[in-house]
């Protein structure tokens, strides 16, 4: 019992510091800018087809700072050269841009690299065991991406909090003119934040590409989760984004872990229940198979209940 | 004052539903319909049936469009209603299978039962706010009944999906589902009588509300309206339409299968709807009937179909968010001055250098999609009668030429159009 917790402790630990990593990205420009930005995931895809591409030509640590750089131009771009354009037509409109971004993405990379998934494998490099937990060991590149992920924490902390241009920042979202009176380029900081924020999905990508499946629908699978994460911790709220994703990474690990349902419940407390009885079959399903909901479940019940997330100060 | 009151009275003069030229657009796309399944060309199986998919895909756009063009929703969920009305219809067609006494033509009402008994549901609790969160809610509950649609195998079938036969009755009510052109004229019935109700709707005071609540809530509380009481019965319309069209679908083609709820579907009829128009009640029938013979014509071709159908939408949001009926809707003050041949004119010529454009982009979509998802079919593409070899420099650069020359090109002339543009709008003004 204590090696089934402790094992699911540390990989529900090591799910929600990749969430955030996804997450941190989108917090960042839907809380700043406010565009609930769905090609999110697809540049977090591009990122780790990058890092697979350039771990090919030029190695794994080179990649690491090449691919998040490549991926904060690419964002760049969108906002220049997109989104900018609909900004003034209203959040809707932002959000309907980006859908479709996401769907040309998802071609534009199985045109590049194929519809199959590729071998992008864990790197030599950071690819040993770092110390042991009964029995199994656990791997340095899934250490190196806790470290990197507590270190996007502290830097975009630091950054919003501390430093002037993240001030400037916060104030351009509820008050751009008034900022742009003060000389304050409002455009720039836009595509400046986007920027970011891609960048960030880029280096997540380059992380998580290993640990997930390289492949064109990776953007799809992962994208709502996201959206899950950053509306259940709060908007704006960096370490609510944070705590959302712990808490989905440990509920998701554990519930699949579990692999009893309702009916084994009714069973030891004493209750007989027949397959005859209603919702025989929704009562029969196992705790396990119930995890990919779980996600959802927290988002519309949170959406519903407490529209301004765990740590959030104002309304989605 | 009088003034005011006056022009108010004109107003809904102008406003008024003009039953008689509506009652001559239906006769005419009766009797379109009616002749259409033996027209040379779509009078096959395959041609009946894309029809069908057509109808199907209009009943469903409008209903998307419910929501989004004319109360303001934007949801990316919206096949959950289509799905579960689909679930619902089939198992009602299993049973008549079974011995349940009902005419297989009446299973779309199952389906429209379902789908507003769902919307029902998730309206309650999705609509008492707009906007992102509605958005979000509706990704998040799609996301939902698609996970819990595997969880559930007696009900959704699981992998395989539910089958039912529309042909096998033991009770016989005397109207016969076995060929194609049967199911087209049954699909065809539902559809003008969905679009007629859909287009009634928005003609009630209910359908003006959703408008105001769409344009200014804040006003629309003002006057006295519950905003989420409308966006409520919104919904739960809109999702009874959209049930009825998975009905419809399950008729067509007698399985029900997890991926009809899913996102893509959501997606797919999002596009229909905003690349047709979502602000014109005709919008999503346009978007609807290209976007399905797009689908199953270009996919016959290409294998990056999906790729063209994105940079299309993506190019509708940023140059023509009024979508192809207000490209259309556009021209109708020059028409009436007789300023048509002047424009026409300017975009034949501005057309030529897109063509050269659009050639450049497809010929270097193809040949990388070639190279990188069908390398076992070799590096010769077969492009526009000619066949190059997408191994060899020479047609790469071909298409790069172009692409960025034509589109050079297409800027230049674009000022000629937006002249004969404004030249036609300032005579129509006149």
């Amino acid at each position: 019992m204590l090696e089934l917790v402790t094992v699911s402790l540390l990989n529900g630990i090591v799910y929600g510091l990749l969430l955030f990593m996804l997450s941190s990205g989108l917090t960042l420009i839907f809380s700043m800018m406010g565009v609930l930005n769905f090609a999110h995931a697809s540049v977090f895809m591009v990122g780790a087809y990058f890092s697979y591409q350039l771990g090919r030509w030029v190695g794994f640590w080179p990649a690491l700072v090449i691919a998040p750089l490549l991926c904060g131009l690419i964002g760049m771009a969108i906002e220049r050269y997109g989104l900018s354009r609909v900004h003034s037509r209203g959040h809707v409109a932002e959000i309907l841009f980006t859908f479709g971004l996401a769907y040309v993405i998802e071609e534009l990379v199985t045109m590049g690299w194929g519809r199959n998934a590729v071998a992008n494998n864990v790197p030599a490099a950071i690819d040993f065991p770092l110390f042991h937990v009964f029995g199994s060991t656990f791997p340095a590149y899934k250490g190196l991406m806790m470290a990197i992920s507590v270190a996007i924490f502290a830097f975009l902390y630091i950054a919003l909090k501390k430093t002037r241009i993240g001030l400037v920042i916060q104030a351009a979202l509820t008050h751009p003119k008034m900022v742009s009176a003060l000389g304050h380029d409002v455009p720039g900081v836009f595509v400046l934040v986007f920027a970011v924020g891609s960048g960030l999905a880029g280096l997540a990508g380059v992380i998580g590409g290993f640990m997930l499946l390289t492949q064109p629908t990776l953007a799809h699978a992962i994208g709502p989760i996201v959206f899950v994460v950053v509306v259940v911790g709060g908007l704006g709220s960096l370490a609510g984004a944070l705590i959302a994703s712990m808490l989905i990474g440990i509920v998701q690990t554990f519930a699949v872990a579990i692999d009893y349902s309702l009916l084994d419940l009714f069973r030891a407390a004493g209750i007989a229940v027949s397959r005859a009885s209603p919702f025989y079959e929704v009562m029969a399903i196992k705790v396990a198979t119930a995890a990919p909901i779980v996600p959802y479940l927290l988002l519309v019940l949170m959406l519903i209940l407490r529209p301004r997330g765990l740590l959030g100060r104002r309304e989605v | 004052m009088t003034n005011g009151v006056a022009a108010a009275a004109k107003l809904t003069a102008s406003e008024a539903p003009n039953w008689r030229r509506e009652r001559r657009l239906l006769a005419i796309a009766v009797a379109v319909l009616v002749v259409l399944p033996h027209v040379p060309g779509l009078n096959t199986d395959f041609g009946r049936s894309l029809l069908t998919q057509m109808g199907i895909a209009v009943v469903f756009a409008l209903s998307f469009n419910q929501l989004y063009g004319q109360t303001g929703l934007l949801s990316f969920g919206h096949a959950v209603y289509f799905g579960l009305g689909g679930y619902a219809a089939i198992h009602v067609m299993r049973a008549i299978n079974h011995g349940f006494p009902m005419p297989v033509f009446l299973v779309p009402l199952a389906g429209a039962a379902g789908g507003l008994l769902a919307g029902l549901l998730f309206g309650a609790l999705t609509t008492r706010r707009a906007g992102t969160v509605f958005a979000l809610i509706s990704l998040g509950v799609g996301e939902l009944v698609y996970a819990a649609a595997f969880m559930l195998p007696s009900v959704f079938g699981g992998e395989e999906g539910i089958t039912a036969s529309r042909t096998r009755a033991p009770v016989d009510f005397g109207v016969n589902m076995g060929s194609q052109l049967d199911v087209y004229y049954a699909v065809m019935a539902w559809v003008v009588v969905a679009v007629l109700a859909m287009y009634a709707f928005t003609r009630t005071p209910v359908g003006r509300m959703c408008n105001a609540v769409r344009d200014n809530p804040e006003r629309a509380e003002f006057v006295g309206y519950s905003t989420p009481r409308v966006r409520f019965v919104a919904f739960a319309v809109a999702a009874l339409f959209a049930g009825l069209a998975g009905g419809l679908h399950a008729i067509n083609y007698e399985i029900v299968g997890a991926e009809a709820v899913g996102a893509p579907r959501s997606g797919t009829v999002l596009i229909m709807a905003y690349i047709g128009g979502a602000s014109y009640f005709s919008g999503p029938i346009l978007g609807a009937v290209a976007i399905t013979w797009l689908s199953s014509s270009l996919s016959e071709y290409t294998s990056a179909w999906l790729l063209y159908l994105g940079i299309f939408f993506i190019g509708m949001i940023l140059f023509a968010p009024s979508g192809l009926a207000g490209l259309l809707l556009m021209h109708r003050p020059i028409v009436r001055t007789r300023g048509m041949r002047c424009v026409l004119a300017a975009y034949a010529v501005a057309l030529i250098p897109l063509v050269v454009t659009a050639t450049g982009a497809v010929l270097a979509i193809e040949m990388a999609y070639r190279l990188a998802t069908q390398p076992e079919l070799g590096t010769r593409v077969r492009f526009v009668g000619t066949t190059v070899d997408a191994a060899s420099p020479a047609p790469w650069i071909a298409a790069a030429v172009a692409l960025l020359g034509g589109f050079a090109l297409f800027r230049a002339t674009w000022r000629v159009v937006a002249s004969a543009w404004d030249r036609a709008l300032a005579q129509a003004k006149a």
